[in-house]
């Protein structure tokens, strides 16, 4: 790090009342170079490709013939958005996410609650409930793989003879949800956990006193005050969920009709080699998660992340 | 953005004096342990699961017993032996770490700006990591490949390096700006008039103030990397730089005829402790660090 | 050590607010001056300006015989001591206390005796080797004044450093602080918002409020002869009481009757030209239950109810209502500040000290007398003291 700017003031600046101080200038100079590496890292790895995939995604370009690449306009767009493979990746997508997100924020209130009340075992609960958050998704998703793989599994032994549970549609999205839910409700969880802890304990003792049951106290007090903390939890976690991956990809591949989009995408990008249907796909995507970041924006207002940290 | 503990302070107090407890506090204690157990299986069940799977003999390995009938480390031995996992866990390490080191650094700079100077271009910087925070990896898989092939960092530590330390910035400038911000601005007032240049009050009061909350930071970032499987089995193709999620997708059983399930298993666990040692020895800061930059404080 | 002189100094934000206007202020070598103001006053502020931690907008600020306008805290060579005391967490209280000498590259040795003989005079020898987390409150404050004194600086800048104590403690930190200054002969410039440490500790108070100085002069001076409604409100427990006048020609109309008029102050009226309607102020101790006075003359004798009493011991603070003055933005700012304001009360509480042998009993009746010739009278219009004019500071 270098010290700030210590060139001297030009003379012929004139100091006005409105002219920056020398301390606001220096301090504008080292706010600016402390940003500098981590902005341009993240602008040269994010904003330029994105970009360089818009640009993929209007052209015709195979892999296996990349000498062939040609402009074809938004035909890409419109291969993607006629294909029935697309509509559905985005059903399963969304259903995965809505549900997932829903029995987590349920299931994550509940092991917060557990873990905020808890008369003992705080500490063993908030280690074990790590676990889960901590380890790696293929890893999670191999172990859930070979419970249900007839033969092999544990759980596919309860199941009636036969039954093969990831080669089900249905069964196995609901696989896909389990396996999700139970690797990310932790990370729900000790969000809510901080949005509990924010309650203060007065109110909820004066609900006490003014007669609310324990349920009253929890819908009427509690989730109330904890609404920035309860947003905050679903915006994180319908984005992180809208673009599942690992999970599906190990358990079935985006078999029987249970590709979300983003196995949609890399299936076109390095199953078929099309990288600009891929890159269309690509877009799209980006295009839906800046739809749902919108809506969750405009839901938050001033709670939005990233407004308090404009305090100073 | 203190670690929540919930204090103690609104439990009734302990009975300790009275010889017999009454039905409700029995019945309380029994309804509270349930609940711990609950979690605790609930959180371990898979870990469990895979583990056993590790350790059972091949003759066994299709039984489906939740606890192996026979012990055997037969799968550890394989993985160990051949370079297809050994290189991967190399690549596993030394990509992560590096990410790590320099998403940390990087990430530190900016949240020191963020949390304590005024600039212009601050609001556009946090609406840049938010932006990224919630940015689809997929959308950049393709343009990534394509433009790593050109730059002839396709398939190697750098091409996964990358793209790890740019996802994993937003987290590190939101983890340490709260960490920043709980530092009191009175302390560097109070360094610069004891004579301290900005360099000096940065490293001798700010920096080892801010340590707990660097290494937090750290801990998540590494995890962040350590757990990544779309870019690394789409940004490499050999061993040179895959790491052990995507090896692990990859794995064929030393012979043709046998499944790979323990291997895979085998090899599941060995990535898991790292894990789970950090959990262990560092709950409290993790639970902080996750939780700091989520809510207002 | 070294005189410090402020002139014209301004501060002004870039959204316009401006939080200090055109201060003046020559501070001797030696003083110790106090800025006092309700918050929001630009105490702090001016503070922050002569600590170089904040930018002076304009004007010059002159600490010795140079000019430190641009100079960054470091080359001013001051000492401060924070509300929040600002320890460092991660040091010893040896290490803190010596962490200026450590920057200042002074040689071990002599660092080490200047931090010893520092926690001697602080009594803090014992806790030389514990990190701050291990001390009491009081502990400290010590530490933070210790961090002051070791460095010997031209001047220490205190930013409220007892507010955070309790009441019993800040009273004994507050001699401690006389009596370490006065020793050290370090000029130094003390904040504060408590009226009362302003009076007990300083040479010389400057009250401040919404960034303009008041009135500067010694505690005695301010106390007797405040220049306008705002310092004569500010200073003093319990406050100056208000009540609204009407100007006859012998006596000012109050809700409490026709008090007369001395020869001084038709005098002082007249060439002030004052206007009809006034606000007279008078203090609580200049009230005495009237069957206690003897057979003294003078002054006005009037009735009022008893609305509540509150005996100290030594004294009893007798409240009763009157019909108050209509608000001026400074009666309002002294309201807030006081925290009446916020008790929601309507009506006006007059407060009168009374000796204790008082036979006065809640809810009865009354006889009190007031000294006439203490009153204050103020031009509501621009709240200036229109019986004890001073030149301007």
């Amino acid at each position: 790090m270098t010290g700030p700017d210590r060139a001297a003031p030009d003379p012929a600046t004139p100091k006005g009342p409105n002219a920056l101080s020398v301390g606001a200038r220096q301090e504008r100079n080292l706010g600016f170079m402390l940003c500098a590496p981590a902005v341009i890292v993240m602008a040269a790895v994010t904003a330029y490709p994105i970009g360089y995939a818009v640009y993929l995604s209007l052209q015709r370009y195979d892999l296996r013939f990349p000498q062939l690449a040609h402009w074809v306009g938004l035909s890409n767009y419109g291969a993607v958005l006629t294909s029935p493979f697309w509509w559905d990746a985005l059903w399963v997508t969304v259903v995965i996410t809505v549900v997932s997100v829903a029995i987590e924020l349920v299931l994550g209130m509940l092991l917060a609650l557990v873990m905020h009340r808890a008369l003992f075992g705080r500490g063993v609960v908030r280690t074990a409930i790590l676990i889960p958050y901590g380890i790696v998704t293929v890893v999670a998703a191999f172990s859930w793989q070979y419970a249900w793989t007839p033969g092999t599994g544990y759980l596919a032994a309860l199941l009636p003879a036969g039954s093969a549970p990831l080669t089900d549609h249905w069964q196995a999205i609901g696989l896909i949800i389990l396996a999700e839910v139970w690797k990310t409700t932790p990370f729900m969880a000790l969000l809510l956990l901080a949005g509990l802890a924010l309650v203060p304990e007065e109110t909820v003792r004066a609900a006490m006193v003014d007669g609310a049951t324990a349920w009253q106290r929890l819908v009427l007090v509690i989730l109330p005050l904890m609404k920035p903390a309860i947003l905050v939890a679903l915006l994180f976690r319908t984005l992180d969920a809208f673009r599942i991956f690992d999970n599906i990809y190990v358990l079935t591949s985006g078999s029987n009709n249970t590709a979300s989009v983003s196995i949609l995408g890399y299936d076109n990008l390095f199953t078929a080699l099309n990288l600009g249907i891929g890159s269309a796909i690509s877009v799209l995507i980006f295009v839906c998660v800046a739809l749902i970041a919108f809506v969750f924006i405009k839901l938050f207002g001033t709670a939005a992340p990233g407004s308090e940290m404009e305090r100073r | 953005m203190t670690t929540t503990h919930p204090t103690a302070a609104h439990q009734p107090a302990a009975p300790g004096a009275r010889p017999r407890r009454s039905t409700a506090q029995t019945r309380r204690v029994v309804g509270w342990s349930v609940a711990n157990v609950v979690v605790v299986a609930y959180a371990l069940f898979p870990v469990w699961w895979i583990a056993a799977l590790s350790f059972k003999d091949p003759s066994t390995l299709t039984d489906g017993d939740f606890i192996p009938s026979k012990w055997t480390t037969q799968n550890y031995r394989g993985i160990f032996q051949t370079s297809e996992f050994t290189r991967a866990l190399i690549n596993s390490i030394g990509i992560a770490l590096i990410a790590t080191v320099i998403a940390v650094i990087l990430g530190t700079m900016a949240a020191y700006a963020v949390a304590r100077l005024r600039f212009p271009g601050k609001r556009l910087l946090i609406g840049m990591s938010l932006l990224i925070a919630m940015f689809p990896p997929i959308s950049l898989v393709s343009p990534l490949f394509n433009i790593e092939r050109l730059l002839g960092i396709f398939d190697t530590w750098p091409g996964l390096i990358i793209p790890y330390m740019t996802f994993s910035l937003p987290l590190a400038i939101y983890t340490l700006s709260a960490f920043f911000r709980e530092i009191p601005w009175d302390l560097e007032k109070a360094a610069k008039v004891d004579g301290a240049t900005p360099a000096q009050a940065f490293r001798l009061v700010i920096a080892p103030l801010a340590a707990p909350g660097v290494f937090t930071t750290a801990i998540l970032v590494f995890i962040f990397c350590w757990n990544d499987f779309l870019f690394a089995i789409s940004l490499t193709s050999t061993t040179r730089a895959r790491t052990v999620p995507a090896a692990i997708a990859f794995f064929t059983g030393s012979s043709q005829f046998q499944q790979p399930t323990g291997s895979i298993a085998a090899a599941a666990v060995v990535i898991t402790v790292p894990i789970i040692v950090f959990v262990l020895l560092f709950q409290r800061h993790i639970v902080a660090g996750l939780t700091s930059g989520a809510v207002k404080g | 050590m070294a005189e410090i002189v402020l002139e014209g100094i301004t501060k002004r934000y870039p959204d316009g607010a401006v939080a200090v206007r055109d201060v003046n202020l020559a501070i001797a070598d030696g003083e110790f001056v106090i800025l006092v103001g309700p918050s929001g006053c630009g105490k702090s502020t001016t503070l922050n300006m002569i600590a170089g931690l904040e930018d002076i907008t304009e004007g010059t600020l002159r600490i010795g015989d140079q000019v430190v306008n641009d100079k960054p805290p470091k080359e001013r060579d001051i000492a401060m001591v924070f509300q929040s005391y600002a320890l460092y967490p991660h040091m010893t209280v040896r290490a803190n206390m010596g962490f200026a000498l450590r920057l200042a590259k002074v040689d071990k040795a002599t660092s080490d005796a200047k931090v010893e003989e520092a926690a001697r005079i602080l009594d803090l020898t014992e806790h030389l080797d514990r990190k701050p987390a291990n001390l009491s409150g009081g502990q400290r404050q010590r530490v933070a004044m210790g961090r002051a004194i070791v460095r010997n600086p031209k001047a220490f800048l205190m930013d409220e450093p007892l507010s955070n104590l309790d009441a019993k403690l800040r009273v004994q930190m507050r001699t401690q602080i006389s009596r370490l200054q006065r020793r050290l002969g370090t000029t130094t410039v003390y904040v504060t918002h408590d009226q009362v440490e302003a009076m007990t500790l300083g040479d010389k108070v400057v009250v401040m409020r919404s960034g303009v100085v008041q009135q500067v002069g010694t505690p005695q001076h301010l106390y007797d002869s405040p220049r306008n409604l705002f310092v004569a409100g500010f200073i003093g427990s319990p406050g100056m009481n208000f009540l609204n006048a009407t100007l006859e020609e012998n006596a000012l109309r109050t809700s409490v009757g026709d008090l007369p008029l001395d020869d001084r102050t038709r005098q002082l009226l007249t060439r002030a030209d004052a206007p009809r309607e006034l606000i007279v102020g008078i203090r609580p101790e200049d009230f005495e239950e009237a069957s206690l006075m003897g057979g003294r003359h003078g002054g006005h004798t009037f009735t009022v109810t008893v609305d509540v009493l509150e005996s100290v011991g030594s004294d009893v603070y007798l409240h009763f209502t009157e019909e108050g003055p209509a608000r001026t933005s400074e009666l309002e700012e002294l309201a807030v500040d006081s925290g009446l304001a916020d008790t929601g009360v309507q009506e006006h509480q007059l407060v009168a000290r009374l000796s204790a042998a008082t036979r006065a009993a809640e809810g009865e009746q009354l006889e009190l007398w007031m000294n006439t010739s203490r009153l204050h009278v103020f031009d509501p219009a621009t709240g200036a003291n229109l019986v004890h004019p001073e030149p301007t500071v």
